[in-house]
């Protein structure tokens, strides 16, 4: 997996907290920057993509890793 | 006006169960960069008291996954809503679902814009001080004047 500025651990947290952690942590980042986010919430994996669709950060990245799901961010 | 995609929510209902999704949508949707104001209405103000404290029943809604099967008359019993109260808030816990008190915080560090319903507050004789600091009063026409521009209105 590629690399990245910053790591939030959504493990245990349900809809809507991984989203909303996410865009909590992207806006202490800068443009460019990745975010890994781990999650254990399986309707995160949808939720991620709509949500990079709709707020034009970039998905870079989404699969799974020991049972858990991981998500690579770019900030627009 | 701003591109900037707007949701409008009136909110009805006050127990645990049903304060939920006005919470849930009015964040996530201004975490993807809307502009949210949610009408309380009716018991839909109890989401708004400063001690939200509230609950849920079973009692006429058969649709509510029970441990065991219970006669409605046993659901009925002193007791039983403060019990399914508590066991819900459990479970809620134990999946990692976020307490409306959190959810409400999160909506108005997000700017989400609450609110309440004047003719409710005086149907009721309810306290302004009762509620949390931030919330506006108004009636129909001022959630009309959002609404009017909005690109979904949901009626929870």
């Amino acid at each position: 997996m590629a690399n990245f500025d910053q790591e939030l651990d959504a493990s245990g947290l349900n809809c809507p907290l991984p989203i909303l952690r996410a865009k909590k942590t992207l806006g202490g980042m800068e443009g460019g920057q990745v975010l890994r986010i781990v999650a254990t919430d399986p309707g995160s994996v949808k939720d991620f993509e709509a949500f990079a669709k709709q707020t034009g950060n970039e998905l870079m990245e989404s699969g799974e890793e020991g049972g858990k799901f991981v998500f690579l961010i770019k900030k627009a | 006006m701003s591109d900037q995609k707007r949701l409008a929510i009136i909110a009805t209902k006050g127990t645990l169960d049903w304060a939920y999704p006005p919470f849930i949508l009015a964040s996530t949707a201004a975490a993807l960069g809307y502009e949210v104001q949610i009408f309380w209405t009716f018991y839909g103000l109890q989401c708004m008291k400063k001690d939200m404290n509230l609950q849920v029943t079973s009692i006429g809604n058969p649709g509510m996954p029970m441990p065991m099967p219970m006669p409605v008359l046993l659901q009925a019993l002193p007791g039983m809503q403060a019990m399914m109260t508590a066991m819900m808030k459990q479970k809620m816990k134990s999946k990692g679902v976020a307490s409306l008190e959190d959810l409400r915080e999160l909506c108005i560090e997000a700017d989400v814009k609450n609110i309440a319903c004047q003719m409710t507050v005086d149907l009721f004789d309810m306290a302004p001080g009762d509620f949390i600091d931030g919330l506006e009063f108004g009636g129909a026409a001022t959630f009309f004047e959002f609404a009017g521009d909005a690109d979904i209105v949901l009626y929870i």
